[in-house]
C-alpha cells in the first residue's frame, strides 16, 4: 500500500514574489544544451544581422584565379567553382535562411493562430470547416505541397516564404484549436462570461494569453524545418537564384564537384545541420520550461 | 413589514445535457435540471442545497445565463431571460455578478488583481483608468483588502484573500443579484467564516440578494433566508430556513439534516442512515426519484413521481407522497 | 511497556526545494493509547498529513526527511528499523487510508485481486482462505453483492463504495492501528455518514486504535476520544474531546470551534479567525500563532511557547497558560 505519490495540499506552496522573466531565466540556466543552443542562435542573429560587414570578402564578385580551393589561412572555408569565398557565402547566407524561415513560420503562426483560436472558440460549422481543410493539408507530404505552390506561383524567396508558410498554418491551427478548448473551460473564462464580456474579450484577453507558452515552444521547433524546406527548395531550384548565397543553393551548385571538392557541399551541409539543431534543441528546452505537459 | 418583490423568478425550468456513450450506443442524455421552480425576493438569500450532481451549480449557471433552459422561463428584476440574446443580456449581467467556488481557478493568473476586479468596469462603462483604480482601491478596502494589494497577480494570495478579490470583482458594478456557487467550501473553516461574515456584511451595506449553492448544511443554516433542497435535478422541498431546519417534511431533507456531523461531542444523534449510493442521473428511478433509498417508500412512490405542493405550514414546499 | 500503542517524541519533518530547507513540522509530540480514536485536527498546511506519512515513512519519490524525534510504536522506534521490517508493519500492524480512494487503488486489478494480494502476503493465507477473509472484510463494511464486487474494477464504483473497498483493504489483515487521512473529506454528507458508521463500527468490534486526520470538527466530535491540534507545523493543543469542546485552550482552537456554523444555533456572526495562515518559509519569529491572535502578548513575539501541561491530561502550548506548567518541554 505505498502508493503515495503526491504530499497532500499540507506543503504549502511558497508564494514569494519572483517575476516571471527572473523565474524563467533561473530554470533556462539549468537547461544546458538549450543554453548553449540558445547561444549559437544569438551568434547567428549576430551573423546574419553584420554578415555584410563580416564577411571578409565580397560573397557575389567570382574570382576565377582562386576556383575550388580547399580550406586553407586565406580562405578559411575554401572557394566555390566562381572562386567565390565560401564562407562569405555562408555568412550573408545566414541572414537569407534566417529570414525566410522566420517570416514563413510567423506568417505561419499568425494565421494559424487565428484560425486556431476561430475554430476552437466557436466550434460549429467554423469549426468543422477549418478541421477539415487542415486533413486535408496534412495529407500532403509537406515538401510535395511546398513544391506545388512555388510551381503555381513561381520561384523566388518571397514565394519560398508563401509556401513554407502555407504548410505551417494547420499545424499551428491544430495546436492552437487545441489549447483553445483547453482554456475555455477554465473557471475564470466563464467568470469573464458571466461578467458580460463579449467574445473578442474572451478570446484575446483570456483565451490567447493561455496559447502562447506552446505556441512559442511549436513556433521555435518549426523553424527548423522551415530552413530544411526553404533549403531543399533552393536545392531543387525553385527557391533562392543560384547565384545567391542561399545555403541550399550552395548546395544545389556545389552537387557537381561532390566527389573532387566535397567541401563545396559539406561546409553549407554543416551550416545548415547546426542551425536546424540548434532551433530543436531551444524548443526542446523551452517546451521542458513552458509548456512541460506536452512532453512526450 | 414590506413584502417586497421578487428579484428573480424560476418557473418549471429544465436541463438537459446529451452524453456520448461510445459509437453505436443510442444516444443518451442526463437531465440535469428537472422542472425547478422558485422565487427570491429582494435583500433575501436564497440557498440551494444538494448533494454533489443534484443540479444546483446547473441551476446556477441557468439562473445567470451561462447555460440556456431546454424548457421553461427566468425573470430576473421583472425581465424574462431565457431567450434573450447575448446583447440584451449583457444589461442584465450588470445586475447579476456571480462568485465561483474555486478561488484559485476563477481569476485570471496573467492579469493583476487592479485588472481583475476592473474587468467589470472595462466591459460595461466607459470610465477612465484613473476613475478605474479610484473604484477598484475602494472596492479592495470594502472587502478588506488593501490598495496596495492591485499591483499583485493573484498567485501572491492565500485562499481567502483570493475569494475577497472575487468578491469585490463581482460587486463592482453594484449589482443586485450575486449567484455564489460553493464560494466557501474550498477554504479552510478559519477562514471560511471570514468570508460568510463578509458576505453577510456586504449584503447588508449594498442591499443585495443571494443566490447561493452549498452542499454544507451548516453554512446554509447560517446565512440563509429560504432554502431549496435538491435531488437528483429535482427541487424536492423548499421553505424559510427555520421551517426547513425545524421541521423538515421530506426523508431525503431529513437525512441530509441528520447526516451532518455535529461539532459537540455531547450532542444527541438521531441518524437517518441512507441505504446506497444516489442514481445515475442517466437512468433515474421512475416514479420519486428518492424511492430507491427513502425509509418510507410506498408502492405509489414506485411508480407516480410526486409534486411541489403547499405543505401545512405556508411557504413551504414538500415534493413527497407522504 | 505502557498502555500507549504509538508515541510520537519530537518529530521533525522537513522538505528540500530549490536548495532551501523548509522545516515543516517541529517538535510534534502525541501518543495515542491502545483502542482509542484520536483526531489530528487543523487546517491545510497544519502538518497533519506530513505527520501521518512520516508515521509510516511513506516519503519515496519525494524531498521529505525525517530530521529529528522518534516515533515508537509498540516498544520499538520506527525511525531506527530497516525499510524491510518496515514494509512488513506497513498494512499488516498499521494500515492507512487516503482522502481519494482512486489514487490508492490500482485501476487495471479487480477489486478481489487486489484485496486477496495484501491478505496473501502479509497473512501468509492460501488463494482459497484468502478470498474468504476477503469477502468476509467486504461484508463487514457493508458491501452489497460481496462476490460479485471482488470481479469488478475501481472505476466500476462509487465514490463511496470505493472508500468501502480502501476500508476494507486496510483492515484485511487486523491491523493494530488504523491511520485514516480524511477519510471522507471527498464524500457527500449522505455517504459521510454511511462511512463514519462503518468505521466506528469496525473500529469497536476490533478495538483498533486509530489516528483520524480531519479538518473536519464535526467529524472529530464524533468519532474521537482525544484530539491533537496542530497549527503551522506544531501541535497547539491535546485534550479529551469533550474537554476540548467545552473548554478549549488555546486561542487557535477556541477560534476554529467559534468559526464553525452549527446548526439550530442562532448566531448573527461567526467568530473568526482573522488573517492566514504563515508559510513555512515566512514563519514569525516567536509563537507561530501571534500575528492572528486576539490575546497576543509582548512575549509572544519573542519567544515560542513550550507544550505545557494544562489539567489532566491537557497540554497546550500558549504563553497564557506557560505559568502553570510544572513539566513543560519544547
Amino acid at each position: 500500500m505505498e502508493v503515495v505519490k503526491e504530499i497532500g495540499h499540507s506543503a504549502v506552496v511558497p508564494t514569494e514574489k519572483k517575476s516571471r522573466a527572473r523565474e524563467f531565466w533561473k530554470k533556462w540556466k539549468k537547461q544546458k544544451t538549450a543554453f548553449w543552443a540558445g547561444f549559437f542562435i544569438l551568434f547567428l542573429f549576430v551573423i546574419a544581422l553584420f554578415g555584410p560587414w563580416i564577411a571578409p570578402y565580397d560573397p557575389y564578385e567570382p574570382n576565377y584565379d582562386v576556383t575550388l580551393q580547399t580550406p586553407s589561412m586565406e580562405y578559411w572555408a575554401g572557394t566555390d567553382e566562381y572562386g567565390r569565398d565560401i564562407l562569405s557565402r555562408i555568412i550573408v547566407g545566414t541572414g537569407i535562411s534566417l529570414g525566410v524561415s522566420f517570416s514563413s513560420v510567423l506568417v505561419g503562426a499568425v494565421v494559424g493562430t487565428i484560425l486556431g483560436l476561430i475554430s476552437g472558440y466557436y466550434g460549429g460549422w467554423m469549426d468543422r470547416l477549418i478541421m477539415r481543410w487542415s486533413d486535408v493539408m496534412f495529407a500532403f507530404p509537406d515538401l510535395l505541397l511546398a513544391i506545388a505552390i512555388v510551381a503555381i506561383l513561381g520561384p523566388g524567396l518571397t514565394n519560398v516564404v508563401v509556401a513554407v508558410a502555407v504548410f505551417s498554418i494547420p499545424s499551428f491551427a491544430r495546436l492552437i484549436r487545441g489549447n483553445t478548448l483547453a482554456a475555455k473551460e477554465a473557471v475564470f473564462v466563464e467568470a469573464a462570461r458571466s461578467m458580460g464580456a463579449k467574445s473578442s474579450r474572451i478570446i484575446f484577453r483570456h483565451i490567447f494569453p493561455e496559447t502562447v507558452s506552446s505556441m512559442i515552444v511549436f513556433f521555435s521547433m518549426r523553424i527548423g524545418t522551415s530552413i530544411l524546406a526553404a533549403s531543399s527548395l533552393s536545392f531543387l531550384g525553385l527557391g533562392a537564384a543560384p547565384e545567391s548565397p542561399d545555403w541550399g543553393a550552395m548546395l544545389s551548385m556545389g552537387r557537381d564537384y561532390l566527389a573532387t571538392s566535397p567541401h563545396v557541399v559539406i561546409i553549407p551541409g554543416i551550416a545548415i545541420f547546426l542551425t536546424v539543431l540548434a532551433f530543436n534543441l531551444v524548443g526542446d528546452g523551452l517546451r521542458d520550461i513552458l509548456d512541460p505537459k506536452t512532453k512526450n | 413589514m414590506v413584502m417586497s418583490k421578487s428579484l428573480v423568478v424560476v418557473d418549471g425550468i429544465k436541463k438537459t445535457f446529451p452524453i456520448d456513450s461510445g459509437l453505436l450506443s443510442s444516444k443518451k442524455s442526463v437531465k440535469a435540471v428537472n422542472h425547478v421552480s422558485f422565487d427570491i425576493k429582494e435583500g433575501e438569500t436564497f440557498s440551494l442545497v444538494g448533494e454533489s450532481g443534484c443540479g444546483k451549480s446547473t441551476t446556477g449557471r441557468l439562473v445567470t445565463r451561462l447555460l440556456m433552459p431546454d424548457e421553461g422561463k427566468i425573470w430576473i428584476n421583472g425581465e424574462e431571460i431565457s431567450k434573450m440574446n447575448e446583447t440584451k443580456l449583457r444589461e442584465v449581467r450588470k445586475q447579476v455578478q456571480m462568485v465561483f467556488q474555486d478561488p484559485y481557478a476563477s481569476l485570471n493568473p496573467r492579469m493583476k488583481i487592479r485588472d481583475v476586479v476592473a474587468e467589470p468596469l472595462l466591459i460595461h462603462t466607459k470610465l477612465s483608468a484613473q476613475e478605474r483604480d479610484r473604484i477598484v482601491a475602494e472596492m479592495l478596502e470594502v472587502v478588506g483588502l488593501s490598495s496596495y494589494h492591485a499591483e499583485k497577480f493573484a498567485h501572491e494570495f492565500s485562499g481567502g484573500q483570493r475569494q475577497r478579490i472575487g468578491i469585490a470583482r463581482a460587486l463592482i458594478l453594484k449589482p443586485k443579484l450575486i449567484v455564489a456557487d460553493e464560494p466557501v467550501s474550498a477554504l479552510d473553516v478559519s477562514i471560511q467564516s471570514q468570508i460568510l461574515n463578509l458576505l453577510k456584511d456586504l449584503q447588508e451595506e449594498f442591499h443585495l440578494t443571494y443566490l447561493f449553492i452549498s452542499h454544507d448544511l451548516s453554512v446554509v443554516e447560517h446565512i440563509s433566508d429560504k432554502i431549496g433542497v435538491m435531488y437528483l435535478g429535482s427541487l424536492v422541498e423548499s421553505g424559510p430556513k427555520e421551517m426547513i431546519f425545524a421541521n423538515p417534511r421530506h426523508p431525503y431533507t431529513k437525512a441530509l439534516l441528520s447526516s451532518v456531523p455535529i461539532p459537540d461531542p455531547r450532542a444527541k444523534r438521531e441518524r437517518i442512515i441512507l441505504q446506497g449510493d444516489v442514481p445515475s442521473p442517466v437512468n433515474p428511478p421512475s416514479g420519486c426519484l428518492f424511492h430507491t433509498r427513502c425509509p418510507f417508500v410506498m408502492d405509489i412512490c414506485k411508480s407516480t413521481p410526486p409534486a411541489l405542493r403547499e405543505a401545512a405550514d405556508r411557504d413551504h414546499f414538500v415534493a413527497c407522497h407522504l | 511497556m505502557s498502555e500507549n500503542i504509538m508515541e510520537v517524541k519530537h518529530l521533525q519533518t522537513q522538505f528540500t526545494r530549490d536548495n532551501q530547507k523548509t522545516v515543516v513540522l517541529d517538535h510534534v509530540s502525541f501518543h495515542i493509547k491502545k483502542g482509542e480514536v484520536l483526531g489530528l485536527v487543523g487546517e491545510s498546511g497544519c502538518g497533519k498529513s506530513v505527520t501521518s506519512l512520516s508515521i509510516m515513512r511513506l516519503f519515496k519519490d519525494t524531498t521529505g526527511e525525517i530530521t529529528n524525534g522518534e516515533i515508537v510504536y509498540n516498544g520499538t522506534n520506527l525511525l531506527s528499523i530497516s525499510e524491510s521490517d518496515m514494509r512488513r508493519i506497513r498494512g499488516k500492524e498499521i494500515s492507512m487510508i487516503f482522502q481519494e480512494p482512486m489514487t490508492s487503488l490500482n485501476p487495471v486489478m479487480k477489486i478481489g485481486e487486489q484485496l486477496m494480494e495484501a491478505i496473501r502476503l502479509h497473512l501468509g493465507y492460501s488463494d482459497q482462505k484468502a478470498r474468504e477473509q476477503a469477502v468476509s472484510m467486504l461484508t463487514k463494511v457493508g458491501i452489497p453483492r460481496p462476490s460479485e464486487i471482488m470481479g469488478e474494477y475501481p472505476h466500476q464504483l462509487s465514490g463511496g463504495m470505493r472508500q468501502r473497498i480502501m476500508i476494507a483493504m486496510a483492515m484485511s489483515c487486523n491491523p493494530n492501528l488504523l491511520i485514516a487521512d480524511e477519510p471522507t473529506t471527498a464524500l457527500d454528507v449522505t455517504i459521510q455518514a454511511q462511512i463514519l458508521d462503518v468505521m466506528k463500527q469496525l473500529q469497536a468490534d476490533e478495538h483498533m486504535s486509530m489516528l483520524l486526520i480531519t479538518h473536519d470538527l464535526g467529524v472529530v466530535a464524533e468519532m474521537c476520544n482525544r484530539v491533537v491540534v496542530m497549527y503551522a507545523g506544531r501541535v497547539v493543543e491535546e485534550a479529551s474531546v469533550y474537554d476540548l469542546f467545552d473548554e478549549p485552550k488555546h486561542p487557535y482552537t477556541k477560534g476554529l470551534i467559534g468559526s464553525v456554523p452549527k446548526i439550530g444555533q442562532k448566531r448573527a456572526r461567526l467568530d473568526s479567525v482573522p488573517g492566514n495562515v504563515p508559510t513555512p518559509n515566512n514563519m514569525p519569529k516567536g509563537c507561530k500563532f501571534a500575528p492572528r491572535c486576539k490575546d497576543v502578548m509582548p512575549v509572544c513575539w519573542e519567544k515560542e511557547p513550550v507544550i505545557t501541561t494544562v489539567g489532566e491530561e491537557r497540554f497546550c502550548r500558549c504563553w497564557l497558560y506557560q505559568e502553570e506548567g510544572r513539566d513543560g518541554h519544547v
